[in-house]
């Protein structure tokens, strides 16, 4: 299925060449918009109603922002996506595919299509803030660094606790500092601007590095 | 008072208890279950034979090894037997009167210098060694599930164990050829705070409509790399299980997240226990998993 992209620059999804950004036509029956700039872009699109899908990338906010919300039965040819990574780490395989709750079936067998001809893992989502990930990980997340502040275990320990007793490839202090605690702050202070729940407020290692980061 | 640890005592046969022994003996150390239940420790007894007739089909075990290990496992209803360890793990019911009571008969059969430790995965080390009339020589010692498989074990002291009764039970845990990590003396210590909490979250989105089980367990694995998603966990570990540790972990913590989610409750209802019952949040045939 022939899909175009508008890359409006700065896509956290597609930082870099890749299978999906290489088969990408000059005019298909889905618009896939990228980048920092998706809103303004789609305002500019016309005609996007005649389209099999229109994809558009998402950040921290709700795709009910761009394709509109009416008493819960709102829904289109009109999804979201994002492409699952922890700040500065490698984005993942993962596209996040977000629906609304009267989004049409074919558009979205139409996304799950190209995404997963060009190699990604598609796990869909009802637009909600922090998808899937996010709104998991990073309660977990925020836990790890406060309880390393409460000095429940040394960082290793803990590292080493979840990695030999879960299988996780990377403990999740270790994995902070690779990828970034100011990206953290960031996506839990949207998050717990969205959901007010105290679970997502920035763990105090995460706001020292946002401040350091400042300065 | 640092203690040459040779001979090992297990009370309690269950799952917890028959794999920590098959760990103690297969590291060397003589090794007694204890069990008041006698077709306890037949069952256990059986499970560890056939754990190591599959070591000796995988060729990571010799059958004269097995020989070796059979011979130094041995199994006793007579607590009196357990008089001779150096050290005693409980691995009984999560129940803190039932522990105090083991614990005090042991205290009255043990020597001075024997340790007790506790492989308790929610109750407070302190609290348990309170009762155990020795709480200086009173280490927490958490196993993972299954124990003869997992390296791992959570080593805590509590408020007043010994820093010689805790190097001991350290150096011990090594012997064994496991992997200790030291924690607080916490709720869930370091294992369940992380994990429990993490389950509920997920069952919360299932609960709340984000995204289909099989979505959010492809999620995770592809987006985090674990090797298995919550919701597939959760129903090998079963509901019920799930349930009985949220609620222990809320109870000490008080942590919303710590709550098990109301879905949990009209699941075991429904008898969606997990794997155990064929139905969880995922449909089971034999092996094969439906709904993924």
């Amino acid at each position: 299925m022939a899909y175009t992209i508008i890359d409006t620059g700065g896509s956290r999804s597609f930082p870099a060449e890749h299978a999906f950004t290489r088969g990408a036509a000059r005019d298909g029956e889905i618009v896939v918009i990228i980048g920092s700039a998706v809103g303004a872009a789609f305002g500019r699109l016309a005609g996007h109603q005649s389209k099999q899908a229109v994809l558009l990338e998402l950040g921290t906010e709700c795709l009910g922002a761009y394709a509109g919300e009416s008493r819960g039965e709102e829904g289109s040819n009109i999804l979201g996506f994002a492409r699952f990574g922890l700040g500065n780490g490698e984005p993942s395989n993962l596209i996040e595919l977000v629906r609304q709750p009267r989004t049409r079936e074919t558009a979205l067998a139409a996304a799950q299509q190209v995404f997963d001809a060009a190699g990604l893992q598609v796990a869909v989502c009802g637009d909600f803030a922090g998808r899937i990930i996010d709104r998991l990980v990073r309660p977990y997340y925020n836990a790890a660094l406060r309880r390393l502040d409460e000095a429940l275990a040394s960082a290793d320990d803990l590292d080493t606790t979840l990695k030999l007793g879960l299988g996780y490839p990377e403990g999740p202090i270790a994995l902070l500092e690779r990828t970034g605690l100011a990206h953290h702050y960031d996506v839990t202070q949207a998050l717990f601007e969205a959901y007010g729940d105290p679970a997502f407020a920035p763990a105090r290692r995460a706001r020292v590095a946002k401040q350091r980061q400042k300065r | 008072m640092s203690v040459a640890i040779k001979t090992v005592g297990i009370a309690g046969s269950g799952t917890m208890g028959a794999g920590i022994a098959i760990i103690a003996a297969r590291a060397g150390f003589k090794t007694i279950v204890y069990d008041t239940r006698q077709e306890a420790l037949d069952r256990a007894r059986k499970q560890t034979a056939g754990f190591f007739a599959k070591s000796v089909e995988r060729k990571k075990l010799t059958p004269a090894q097995v020989d070796r290990i059979m011979g130094d496992l041995t199994s006793t209803s007579r607590i009196s037997d357990l008089a001779g360890c150096d050290i005693v793990i409980e691995a009984v019911f999560e129940d803190l009167k039932i522990k105090h009571d083991l614990l005090g008969e042991l205290n009255q059969v043990c020597p001075q210098h024997t340790l007790f430790a506790s492989n308790t995965s929610t109750l407070s080390i302190t609290e348990i060694a309170a009762g155990s009339g020795r709480d200086e020589r009173f280490v927490g010692m958490h196993f993972c599930l299954p124990a003869q498989l997992m390296k791992l074990v959570e080593m805590s002291p509590g408020i007043r164990t010994s820093d010689d009764a805790f190097q001991s039970a350290w150096d011990f845990c090594k012997a064994l050829g496991q992997t200790p990590v030291k924690t607080r003396d916490n709720p869930g210590f370091i294992l369940n705070y992380f994990l429990v909490p993490f389950n509920n979250d997920a069952i919360r989105l299932v609960e709340s409509g984000v995204a289909e089980p099989a979505a959010i367990d492809r999620a995770i694995k592809a987006g985090l790399g674990y090797p298995l998603g919550p919701l597939e966990l959760l129903d090998m570990v079963g509901l019920d299980t799930q349930l009985l540790v949220a609620e222990a972990l809320y109870a000490s913590t008080r942590d919303p997240r710590a709550a098990c989610p109301p879905l949990v409750k009209r699941m075991i209802a429904a008898g969606h226990l997990g794997r155990k019952t064929g139905q969880g949040f995922f449909r089971y045939s034999g092996n094969a998993m439906f709904g993924g």
